[in-house]
């Protein structure tokens, strides 16, 4: 029973409160979707931790499709031993653990001692940071410490199938059952962390500009016409 | 050709008394809100000095306007590439030291103070962090009429080009007032910045607003403008601008700057522009060819070619009487006595000034004696150095301002030969052929730029609203509504927390 909740109820609903979470401050609170920059107040500390954190969450999130997007079978057609996809994982990782736990220590310290940055920054602006510190900390100890001083999980066998079975409405849930504790916690905090994000400054997530390069630099609206013209 | 029309401003610079009310009376409009404190749309700033915010003209700092690299047009911060890549922290972007963090005064202290030996002091608090300053070290106009004197003036950036070195003793030094507001750019490298593409530059009129809903505070148009004159709202983490009080110029009244300037030294008109040639005119190689460039994309509105394309182009007959009747054409464009700000940093901007000339008339002691061509040389030995004047408004160029300069010398001389009498032949004088004008010429630029009255100074034709479709309903509406909270509430801004400390 537990099992169905956390990995199959849990998962969907958080999903479906970050969807209609996003879908409903798009459509009604526009004007409050943002990064919401500190840069304005102070910059000696943003310029590390920022760029530590935001670099490091970017590597992370190409280790995670890596790992659970793609499937095992993928690696062994391509002829990549385990041990050496493990190596690669603890390594790449590891690392991009690191940056993302340490530029997050910088930015919460920032965000701590800083008068303007504290004073500004709001419950959701905390809670995000210790939030995503709990998060990528767990994930990086299990990259890091587990792996190599307990056992080396194949998480590829368990919880990356149960994760893009949840994607086609078949949660095998039953995957999850022998997955060991900090890995569990790391997936759930996860999802609980996803359901935050529309409420908090992460929907700037988002927001990342892909179209910059391809448009014009100059940009025309018609004052009486712009909305007929779709813009 | 595309034809665009735009409405610009002309500023005499001359006539500003340096009284700020038209900071004040903007800053009352649109930025008397929490998070925009610090935004002064309009600003006057005494020159030399550093400005607001401080040295905004060092481009390598700021690295604002646009560069040619190998003949190219770029953003002087870098491409579209380089800004994602930095798009996590911006490195060029200027700080609340180089604004100042807004405070306003403990006036509760006054009123509500127990009885003391000592009379109660109004402290200053910190907008922002609700704390006290202790001492507020700087501020918009702090050097305001060249206060802190030797130590702040050699802060500007054109003083530190300058080959003479500027006399700080109080009988020989100079001063001069430059109020700015955004340029409304022909070539808004603001706009070129917005990753998101939320700035955007009016077909219709010019103007270059930035749409809220669509800005996510990404920062870069902040110095991405070469005037530093987009602003980050920190509270509502969008950006902010002036916006050429496009709700008063819709409906054919001036901006309230110019409305309430006291010197009258505003002039509001509309200049037609081929928007398909500004980018090569962007493009010149030599950055003294940018203010001649920058003419050549104007059009001329009593042309019937033109004005056939115009029309064509959705451009109505209101508009384009206007355009004919336009005090910025005549100025800019057909006498050639105003200037634009910065030609160099090729954004092309649509804001121009008609260099002040008092100073050197003030040099000239014996001006009873003075012989018509004894203007010539005075030019040359004016109180404000033409060269200090050259490095503001034509990019170093002396040759241009001092044209501009001989003009406005040959219309005092023949004016003041009108009224007072005594000068010698007028229409075979040097000046006069080194000035380039006419008396005809010089009696219509005398009554512009000293009598005109309102409806000469102001010619701006209404916005169109046929199309719109609920007039009716938005009769009334506030254009920055759900940006600024209702007067007197502590507001809220959807999910984040707004200052509840004041
Ligand atoms: S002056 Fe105005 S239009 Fe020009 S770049 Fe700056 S903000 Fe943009
Ligand atoms: S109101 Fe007019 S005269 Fe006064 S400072 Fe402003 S521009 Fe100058």
């Amino acid at each position: 029973m537990a099992d169905i909740f956390w990995w199959v109820i849990f998962p969907y609903i958080t999903l479906t409160i970050m969807i209609l979470g996003l879908l409903y401050r798009y459509a009604f609170r526009q004007l409050t979707w943002a990064a919401p920059s500190t840069n304005f107040f102070e910059k000696k500390w943003l310029r590390i931790g920022s760029p530590l954190f935001h670099y490091g969450i970017v590597f992370a999130f190409i280790g995670h499709v890596m790992g659970m997007v793609i499937p095992m079978e993928f690696y062994q057609a391509l002829g990549i031993s385990d041990h050496l996809y493990h190596m690669g994982a603890i390594w790449g990782g590891g690392l991009a653990g690191l940056m993302v736990v340490a530029g997050l220590i910088i930015l919460l310290i920032r965000k701590m001692t800083i008068d303007p940055v504290r004073i500004k920054a709001g419950f959701a602006d905390f809670f995000s940071v210790l939030a995503l510190l709990f998060v990528a900390g767990t994930g990086t100890y299990m990259t890091i410490i587990f792996n190599t001083m307990v056992i080396e999980y194949e998480y590829r066998e368990t919880i990356g199938p149960w994760f893009r079975s949840l994607f086609v409405f078949m949660p095998k849930y039953e995957l999850m059952s022998g997955v060991p504790f900090i890995f569990k916690l790391h997936v759930v905090s996860a999802f609980a962390l996803f359901a935050s994000i529309p409420f908090t400054r992460l929907v700037h997530i988002f927001s990342f500009p892909i179209k910059y390069p391809a448009r014009p630099p100059q940009q025309y609206r018609s004052r009486s016409n712009y909305r007929k013209q779709g813009l | 050709m595309r034809i665009k029309a735009q409405v610009a401003m002309v500023m005499h610079l001359d006539k500003c008394i340096g009284c700020h009310t038209c900071s004040v009376t903007c800053k009352n409009t649109w930025t008397n809100r929490p998070g925009t404190e610090y935004m002064w749309f309009n600003n006057v700033e005494t020159r030399p000095g550093p400005g607001y915010p401080k040295r905004w003209e060092d481009t390598d700092r700021y690295k604002g306007g646009w560069e040619l690299q190998n003949g190219k047009l770029k953003l002087r911060a870098g491409g579209p590439i380089t800004k994602l890549a930095n798009i996590f922290y911006n490195p060029n972007m200027a700080e609340m030291e180089d604004f100042y963090e807004p405070w306003t005064y403990d006036y509760d202290n006054l009123i509500h103070s127990p009885k003391k030996e000592n009379l109660p002091v109004a402290r200053p608090v910190s907008e922002i962090t609700g704390k006290y300053i202790d001492k507020p070290e700087w501020g918009s106009n702090w050097d305001d009429d060249l206060a802190g004197g030797s130590e702040i003036v050699p802060l500007d950036p054109n003083v530190e080009k300058m080959q003479e070195h500027i006399k700080m003793e109080y009988e020989k030094t100079f001063m001069m007032y430059l109020p700015r507001i955004c340029e409304h750019c022909l070539n808004p490298s603001c706009v070129a910045s917005c990753p998101t593409g939320a700035l955007y530059k009016r077909d219709e009129d010019g103007i270059v607003l930035v749409d809220h809903d669509a800005c996510r505070g990404w920062r870069f148009c902040q110095n991405g403008c070469p005037y530093h004159k987009v602003y980050y709202n920190w509270n509502t983490h969008k950006a902010e601008k002036c916006n050429f009080c496009y709700p008063r110029t819709e409906a054919g009244l001036p901006t309230i700057c110019s409305e309430t300037c006291v010197g009258r030294i505003r002039y509001i008109g509309v200049v037609l522009y081929d928007a398909d040639k500004v980018k090569e005119a962007a493009s010149v190689e030599d950055p003294q060819d940018l203010y001649e460039a920058q003419l050549s994309c104007f059009l001329d509105p009593f042309d019937p070619d033109i004005q056939e394309k115009a029309k064509e182009a959705g451009i109505t007959d209101a508009w384009l009487e206007a355009a004919k009747e336009s005090p910025v054409y005549k100025m800019a464009m057909k006498w050639k006595i105003a200037l634009p700000l910065h030609p160099e940093y090729r954004t092309m901007p649509m804001v121009w000034y008609v260099p002040p000339l008092s100073p050197i008339m003030n040099h000239i002691t014996n001006e009873d004696e003075l012989d018509t061509d004894g203007y010539i040389p005075a030019v040359d030995q004016m109180r404000i150095p033409v060269e200090y004047l050259a490095s503001i408004l034509a990019a170093d160029d002396t040759e241009v301002v001092r044209k501009v300069l001989l003009k406005l010398s040959a219309m005092r001389v023949y004016m003041r030969g009108k009224t007072v009498g005594g000068v010698d032949e007028f229409k075979q004088s040097e000046l006069v052929k080194e000035a380039n004008t006419t008396p005809e010429e010089i009696e219509e630029m005398a009554r512009l730029l000293g009598i005109a009255k309102y409806d000469e100074r102001y010619v701006i034709p209404t916005g169109r609203r046929e199309m719109d479709d609920d007039l009716h309903y938005k009769q009334g509406t506030c254009s920055l509504e759900d940006l600024a909270p209702a007067e007197g509430v502590n507001p809220t801004f959807g999910m984040m927390k707004v200052r509840d400390n004041l």
